[in-house]
């Protein structure tokens, strides 16, 4: 009889709204603590000590309009946060402060989150929905300058970009965005040419999110059904369908790879965390703590492997931090408390 | 005067003194050297004239005379040389029906002896040498001059019974070559060769009657010989008809010439033993045509009035009215008279369901031969008859003979719609259904493959071909199993990471399901929230039988609503949930409950589902409440689930049949075994109070019709269903006090319905009277009811011996089985 599944390790309560979002910083050093950004539907974007289980600020910058993307960048002090005012905004928290130093004006009313990639040091590609529909802008930061407009040919009609992801092969330069629509489909981006590489219908609904393994070139992506998809990049720059799995109830809301490749976690509307191996996609936990759907899951980069986390947020305003194969040997984490055997 | 007849006479007469009085072997063999020369084949023969004078006058005589002085001691004045010389060769080489009556003669009229024994084997060696081929041909021969019709007559008598009279005479020691098995097989390959020299003769431009040859073979298949004959002829025939056409002739003179009494074996034969529709026609050319009764047999009875015979000749005869045009018409016809039958709301009512499966196959198979400008002039003709027996077989009760009309209407549709836009039924493929309609494509696959040689000469008498095409048990063969991807080389696998449990991982509930029972009314009257009703659904028995105290105040309404709900949405098992709810609150509250639903059973406006719900729930009320609840537990379907399942179930007749017949099957086992079943878990009866609450209510109004309601007219089912539900009734009343009243009336009830037309009907009634025989204590039943018991056996022993129903006739001998039991235990107790 396999173990029943853990309980969360802590609860992070008090952000009184829905959570949409959440990033984890912990690589500084100490005495850096790590800390977890959260942005939720009030506007507010938490800090969280994860060293005392507190919040450390509120960075309040959105105009109380949903926040949906957090992502530190340079480091703990700077960080880019994206609303439904239509704006995102580079915070500077150094030494205590919490102003917005610049924004962008997004034109967009969707929920797509944007995309950051570092290309060099000092230099970031932002992948962001454009001012059309279907259109996706990159932006080169911080200068703010366009990179290229990523536009369907007006036949292809994929609808709305619902999640984006740019990536870097290890050893090319170009980088490529992976964008998934509102009908369905995946489409790989080549941002020098701004040409699709290639696009495939992997789902019958919208594709609600979509993570990449960059070494692996596999990625995978959750949508409204009740079907999580597993595709790969050929040398070719093909996409096909490499795996599908069947859920038990519909909707993913989120995906998340871990940085170690080694499982994948999904957030999904029925309130439940699932967690897969991610070289098999083989079923590993159902974790059932949240009381209603899970809006987001975000693995921690923290140094040291045993102590990665796993953090869901949930649309009944708690955010549950879970500990889940992290130990080095594989051995399912013992929880503070041991179990008792029933 | 002519001399030479009186010399002829005088010389033979001479002969047979001589060889009666001589003890001279050299006189004897020189007297019998005489008389041969007149039979001819030697050297200094007599002349012509004197030869045939003496074959036609004096040579039976000789025969008998030569048979008559027979003894050991007479023979022994004979070499062995020239016994066969001179003696057997009379036998041999004379004329072979006056010797064949002879010798039969002689071994009737003879005693055991020597000389019997003498002319059996001279008989053998006739038979052995070709005798009787010799014997037809003879008879063939003069029948184109006229022969005698009495001696004929004699003569085939004796061909067709010698192995009787051998049988008869030689009882323990006859030789196997007179048994039927090895004569007529011989007596076959002997038609063959005078059929060979009548070809021949035939061209030689010679006249030559075949009709003793028939007459034989007509004999031969009326005393009940077919399958031997015909396992060597139709072989045979059917080789040397396939390239010659004067052996086709002589094949259809063959049959023709066959008289009519005996025509059917022959035809019947020749249907059964042919390997196809093609050798069917080459044999039997247009016999349907030319003779009436064979037509009569071809084309009603084998069809109409019998169904003995498998589908592959079912399919022969058919394909042989569809090979020729003259035929066809018949075709036409046979298929009206098929489909009058099919449609005939009597037939579907009175006859067995193997009859109908039978007539319907055979439509299946004309429609399959018919070719479409036949259709089209037949296709209002087609389609009103079709619409007709469609409607008699959807009415009937019994689902096999539904799915019959369905598969049936469905193909002749498919048939005369030429657009594509044809009837479409929903049942479940059977073998039986697949088995149909592959009927409809085989019959126009077989025609044109032509037999292979030597098909169906297979010497065993079970050569009839079997080889039904049978539709392919599965038609898609399971997929190779495709292995898992391989796709993931890597080797270190997701192994490390061990999975937790994730048996938690369930469809998620979205509605909070309501928690008191007046809740689930309100949702159940007045909510438009779909989720709400289908939760609300799923836990109401479970709050029914966990608040009985709730329930009651509230049975009434909770019963009333339950019974007219209806399916909004789709929900799985949405009936099954409904009744195990009405059953949750009849059992909660039995005496007002129970009266609600028996009094609304008769009343207006319910559909018949409706009321089939009611009796449904009866019985599963009965038969909770009869069980002995397991101490402590008070919800016995926890530890077993409800055993009687009910409700458009197409088979639940048989479900309950079967149950009933469990029961009585584990009662006759106690009778013998003993007492080795352990005891079950015991408490009171609560339906033993209750029985007539459930019982007489339903039992009271069945005779009384309603506008929208009517038992004993169109709702025959609901009657069987109610048939059916007071059998359970009576059976779980066992030991009750009521049992006995109950059963009188039931007994009444069945006395007033045994007539009906309807077999599920008298079924019901059937299972009733198991229940009566096992529930009421034999004395009650002897002493207070013997009338009944007595008038009910008898109509008992009718059903068992004459209902057309075969589920009918079996519940009745089981039933006259526990009567008889009952009547011996009575006996063995002595009062």
């Amino acid at each position: 009889m396999a173990l029943p599944p853990p309980d969360p390790q802590f609860v992070l309560r008090g952000t009184s709204a829905e959570v949409h979002t959440l990033h984890f910083y912990c690589r500084g050093q100490e005495p850096d603590y790590p800390i977890l950004f959260s942005g939720s539907s009030n506007g507010l974007i938490h800090v969280w000590n994860l060293k005392t289980r507190r919040v450390d600020t509120i960075l309040d910058g959105h105009g109380g309009k949903s926040v949906y993307w957090v992502e530190a960048i340079n480091g703990r002090d700077r960080l880019l946060s994206q609303g439904r005012n239509q704006q995102i905004c580079l915070w500077d928290l150094a030494e205590g402060r919490n102003t917005v130093t610049d924004s962008v004006f997004t034109e967009n009313v969707g929920f797509c989150k944007s995309s950051l990639l570092k290309v060099a040091q000092g230099h970031w590609l932002m992948a962001m929905p454009g001012k059309d529909l279907d259109e996706v802008q990159v932006l080169e930061l911080p200068s703010k300058t366009s990179v290229c407009t990523l536009k369907p040919e007006a036949d292809a009609k994929p609808g709305m970009p619902m999640c984006l992801k740019l990536w870097q092969p290890d050893f090319g330069s170009c980088p490529f965005l992976l964008a998934g629509y509102e009908d369905g489909s995946v489409i790989l981006w080549n941002l020098s040419g701004g040409k699709i590489l290639s696009r495939l219908a992997c789902h019958q609904e919208p594709v609600m999110s979509l993570d990449f393994d960059s070494e692996k070139t596999k990625g995978v992506s959750g949508s409204s059904e009740e079907v999580l998809t597993v595709w790969s990049l050929d040398e070719q720059q093909n996409l096909k369908v490499q795996k599908t799995h069947k859920l038990v109830n519909a909707g993913i809301a989120d995906v998340a790879i871990r940085q170690d490749k080694k499982i994948l976690a999904t957030a999904g509307w029925d309130h439940r965390i699932r967690i897969f191996g991610w070289k098999k996609l083989k079923p590993l936990a159902i974790l059932d703590y949240h009381t209603a759907t899970v809006h987001c899951v975000s693995f921690s980069d923290h140094s040291r492997p045993s102590e990665r986390l796993l953090a869901a947020g949930s649309k009944d305003h708690r955010i549950s931090i879970w500990s889940i194969y992290n130990q080095a040997s594989g051995a399912l984490h013992c929880p503070l408390e041991t179990r008792k055997p029933d | 005067m002519d001399p030479e007849p009186f010399e002829v006479g005088h010389a033979v007469r001479e002969a047979i003194n001589i060889l009666s009085s001589s003890r001279n072997g050299v006189q004897i063999s020189e007297a019998l050297g005489t008389i041969k020369c007149y039979l001819g084949g030697t050297e200094n023969q007599a002349p012509l004239k004197e030869r045939e004078e003496f074959t036609r006058v004096h040579f039976s005589a000789f025969l008998r005379g030569l048979v008559s002085i027979l003894s050991p001691d007479w023979i022994e004045l004979l070499t062995s040389d020239q016994q066969k010389e001179l003696w057997d060769s009379f036998f041999l080489e004379g004329p072979a029906d006056q010797v064949f009556l002879v010798l039969l003669d002689s071994i009737i009229s003879t005693g055991p002896g020597f000389r019997l024994m003498k002319v059996i084997s001279i008989l053998e060696q006739f038979l052995q040498t070709g005798g009787m081929s010799a014997l037809m041909w003879e008879v063939c021969h003069q029948q184109a001059q006229a022969g005698l019709p009495t001696f004929q007559e004699t003569l085939l008598n004796k061909v067709v019974c010698l192995p009787d009279h051998l049988c008869n005479k030689l009882q323990g020691n006859n030789l196997p070559i007179f048994f039927p098995q090895n004569y007529f097989p011989l007596l076959a390959t002997e038609i063959i060769q005078v059929l060979q020299r009548i070809s021949d003769s035939l061209r030689g431009g010679l006249d030559c009657s075949i009709s003793f040859v028939s007459q034989v073979l007509g004999k031969v298949c009326v005393h009940g010989r077919r399958e031997e004959i015909l396992n060597v002829l139709v072989p045979r025939l059917m080789d040397l008809t396939k390239v010659d056409c004067i052996w086709q002739r002589i094949c259809w003179r063959l049959v023709e010439c066959v008289p009519d009494r005996w025509i059917e074996a022959v035809v019947c034969g020749f249907i059964q033993k042919a390997p196809g529709a093609d050798v069917l026609s080459r044999l039997l050319g247009n016999l349907v045509v030319k003779n009436k009764k064979a037509q009569f047999v071809v084309t009603q009875k084998l069809l109409l009035l019998q169904y003995s015979c498998v589908t592959a000749v079912l399919q022969n005869l058919l394909g042989y009215l569809a090979l020729d045009s003259l035929r066809r018409s018949l075709l036409i016809k046979v298929l009206k008279e098929l489909l009058e039958t099919w449609g005939s709301s009597s037939a579907v009512k009175h006859s067995p369901v193997e009859q109908q499966l039978y007539v319907s196959k055979a439509i299946l198979i004309c429609l399959s031969h018919l070719k479409e400008p036949e259709i089209e002039s037949n296709g209002q003709e087609l389609l009103t008859s079709m619409m007709g027996g469609m409607k008699c077989h959807l009415d009937s009760n019994l689902p096999r003979i539904r799915r019959l009309g369905m598969i049936v209407a469905e193909s002749i549709s498919s048939r005369i719609t030429t657009d594509g836009s044809c009837l479409k039924f929903q049942y479940e493929d059977d073998d039986e259904t697949r088995e149909l309609k592959s009927l409809q494509q085989t019959a126009r696959l077989q025609l044109p493959v032509t037999d292979l040689p030597n098909a169906g000469r297979n010497d065993s008498p079970s050569a009839t071909p079997k080889a039904v095409s049978k539709p392919s048990g599965n038609p898609h063969p399971a997929a190779p199993a495709v292995p898992e991807e391989g796709s993931d080389l890597e080797l270190d696998s997701d192994d490390d990471l061990i999975p937790y449990d994730m048996s938690e991982d369930k469809e998620l509930k979205k509605m909070k399901v309501p928690v008191y029972i007046r809740d689930c009314i309100e949702v159940l009257t007045g909510s438009e929230d779909m989720d709400k009703w289908e939760a609300t659904m799923k836990v109401l028995e479970s709050l029914i039988r966990r608040n009985s105290a709730t329930t009651r105040e509230v049975s009434m309404e909770l019963a009333k609503v339950l019974l007219h709900l209806e399916e909004k949405t789709y929900i799985e098992g949405f009936v099954e949930l409904r009744k195990r709810a009405l059953v949750a609150v009849t059992i909660t509250d039995p005496v007002p409950v129970v009266q609600y639903l028996t009094s609304q059973f008769y009343s207006l406006n319910y559909s018949l589902c409706q009321r089939m719900d009611i009796l449904d729930v009866l019985a599963l009320a009965a038969q909770e409440l009869s069980q002995p609840q397991a101490s402590g537990k008070n919800n016995p379907r926890s530890t077993q689930s409800p055993c009687i399942q009910t409700v458009l179930g197409s088979d639940s007749s048989q479900n309950w049949r079967r149950i009933v017949d469990e029961r009585i099957k584990s009662k006759t086992r106690r009778l013998a075994k003993g007492q080795s079943v352990v005891e079950p878990a015991c408490g009171p009866n609560k339906f033993s109070s209750l029985a007539g609450h459930f019982f007489f209510p339903l039992i009271q109004n069945f005779d009384r019709p309603l506008v929208t309601f009517d038992l004993l007219g169109d709702d025959h089912l609901v009657l069987g269903r109610l048939a059916h539900t007071l059998a359970i009734l009576m059976y779980f009343a066992i030991h009750t006090v009521a049992a006995a009243a109950m059963g009188k009336s039931l007994l009444e009830f069945v006395w007033a319905l045994r007539f009906h037309t309807d077999s599920y009907v008298r079924q019901g009634l059937l299972s009733a009277v198991s229940s009566i025989l096992l529930s009421i204590p034999s004395e009650r039943l002897l002493e207070d009811m013997t009338d009944e018991f007595l008038e009910t056996q008898s109509w008992l022993a009718d059903v068992a011996e004459k209902d057309p129903d075969g589920d009918c006739r079996r519940l009745a001998w089981q039933n006259l089985l526990l009567m008889e039991n009952l009547l011996k235990k009575l006996r063995s107790v002595p009062s």
